[in-house]
């Protein structure tokens, strides 16, 4: 009933995105700008790492493609509350969390397909790092935007208006990109800022983002990646589902 | 055989103006087959209760089954056998009206071949042909209105809820929905609750009607009984029964003001 459901409204969403040009490109904007003119200014500084400089920047972006793409997840649901349509689908008998996944889902692939041509484009512009490597890099991007768009959706669904939900999410999503370095190894700064940058899931996730990008995939980095990653997605899939199940939310 | 029973059901809203009892206690009893009509003035609590009837909203008081299963112990098993058509509709305006039904009919559990056609079938019945590949934004008030009605019959639900389901609808297709409201209860048995605002239309269509006035049931009954209660003659107008029964002037004390 579970896979069924939640089959029923991926496929719902996918069509729609696969429908909207825009949907499917836009949010490739920001991170594609950040990589043509911000990526060159790296090329000669020193990082404090042996890797290249695409090395460190690129799985900054793909993590920030995942960060802004899926945060912003929710104001869908924000509409379709107002038109009736979540109300809707609550009446019919399919699970409730499966009208959380089916969403999910559809955002972990979008996005996931937008890391791909983005790291394309990386190639392009001198990328150089081995496919394993690339692979965990999406599997990252992917896990990363189900769990934020699990939460996107759960903190949609308790808000009654779009001015109560962009606030937070941009609250929330500018000091985590900067705290946890995606566009430049926090290491680079002062002791407190690497400790501050611990606290966030995504100094995680994006150290061990950038040592498989290096071919190092035994280290500590990528252990501590793994399990927050999955922490994180568990239970964030967990507030999420929480909310889908509660009857009037 | 009882379908919908309730008693003291209840809900109260908090908001931050404080509490808002928009239910207080509601105790009905409709019979498999009925078709009852839910009456009452603006705010008085009827999509409240059929909100909470259809599993949408938790009650905050009272306990109610429908078709058997327990609305709060069993929230699955009650979906199953409702329809719900909301009083402002449920269909995504940039969406195609046949991928609306379709996607409804997989919803209910429908095979895609069978949702498909079941998508064909109610558009014939609501009068919808022609229109399965239009948005739904691009429809009519009322041809809107017939796709929100179609949505929620798509299962054969044997409760149907239809929540002001005539708003809109030019009179032909108005009496026409009450045509296919008696044919679903006649071919299928299935039990009805509707609210309206058209005294009219309660008037020829339901068997009972239950006043609901600040979140109670204030009065309940056949047509025929309601206008002898509270308007002393059988053949009085049920505009009058209702106001009696709502304690409002059956005409104006005061002189309406001149402008507002
Ligand atoms: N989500 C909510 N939060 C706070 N108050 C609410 C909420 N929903 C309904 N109410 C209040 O509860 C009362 C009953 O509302 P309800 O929608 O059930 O009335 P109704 O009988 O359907 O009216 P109408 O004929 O206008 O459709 C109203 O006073 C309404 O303002
Ligand atoms: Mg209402």
């Amino acid at each position: 009933m579970l896979f069924h459901g939640t089959a029923i409204i991926f496929e719902r969403y996918a069509r729609q995105t696969l429908r909207s040009r825009f949907q499917i490109f836009f949010g490739m904007l920001m991170p594609l700008l950040y990589l043509l003119f911000f990526g060159p200014l790296l090329r000669d500084l020193p990082l404090g790492s042996p890797a290249d400089s695409w090395q460190i920047l690129v799985p900054g972006l793909l993590l920030q493609l995942s960060l802004f793409g899926a945060s912003f997840a929710g104001f869908a649901i924000i509409v379709e509350k107002s038109t009736g349509v979540v109300e809707r689908m609550r009446v019919t008998p399919v699970s409730r969390p499966a009208l959380l996944l089916g969403r999910v889902l559809r955002d972990a692939l979008l996005l996931t397909f937008q890391a791909v041509l983005l790291v394309l484009a990386a190639l392009l512009m001198g990328l150089r790092a081995p496919l394993a490597g690339i692979l965990i890099g999406f599997a990252f991007t992917a896990v990363l935007a189900l769990s934020l768009a699990s939460l996107s959706y759960a903190l949609a669904m308790r808000v009654a208006t779009p001015q109560e939900f962009g606030p937070v999410i941009n609250a929330v999503t500018m000091p985590a990109m900067l705290l946890s370095g995606l566009m430049l190894p926090i290491t680079l700064g002062p002791g407190w800022l690497d400790v501050v940058s611990h606290l966030t899931p995504f100094r995680y996730l994006v150290d061990a983002v950038r040592d498989a990008y290096t071919g190092s995939y035994a280290t500590a980095h990528m252990l501590y990646g793994v399990l927050v990653a999955a922490g994180f997605a568990a239970a964030a899939v967990t507030v999420g589902t929480r909310v889908f199940r509660r009857a009037g939310a | 055989m009882t379908v919908i029973s309730t008693s003291g059901l209840a809900r109260t809203f908090t908001t931050p103006s404080g509490p808002v009892e928009a239910v207080r206690s509601v105790d009905l009893s409709i019979r498999a087959g009925e078709i009852v009509g839910l009456l009452g003035p603006n705010g008085a609590g009827k999509t409240t209760t059929l909100r909470m009837l259809t599993t949408l909203l938790a009650p905050t008081g009272g306990a109610a089954t429908v078709a058997g299963h327990d609305l709060v112990a069993d929230p699955a098993a009650v979906r199953a056998v409702c329809g719900y058509v909301a009083q402002s509709g449920g269909v995504d305006p940039f969406l195609t009206v046949r991928e609306e039904l379709v996607t409804q009919g997989r919803l209910y559990r429908l095979s895609r071949a069978d949702a498909a056609a079941r998508a064909e079938e109610l558009a014939g019945a609501l009068g919808l042909d022609g229109l399965l590949d239009r948005k739904a934004v691009s429809l009519s008030g009322g041809q809107r209105r017939r796709l929100d009605i179609a949505m929620g019959l798509t299962h054969r639900p044997t409760v149907l809820f239809l929540d002001e389901p005539t708003t809109g609808l030019d009179p032909g297709s108005r009496t026409d929905l009450w045509e296919l409201v008696r044919s679903l209860r006649d071919d299928h048995g299935t039990t009805v609750v509707l609210t309206t605002h058209h005294l009219d239309e309660a008037d020829a269509l339901a068997d009972r009607l239950v006043l609901i006035d600040g979140g109670t049931v204030v009065a309940e009954g056949t047509p025929a009984e309601l206008k002898t209660r509270y308007a002393d003659s059988p053949d009085a107008s049920l505009q009058d029964a209702f106001l009696a029964a709502t304690g409002r002037p059956a005409t104006p004390a005061e002189p309406a003001p001149a402008a507002v």
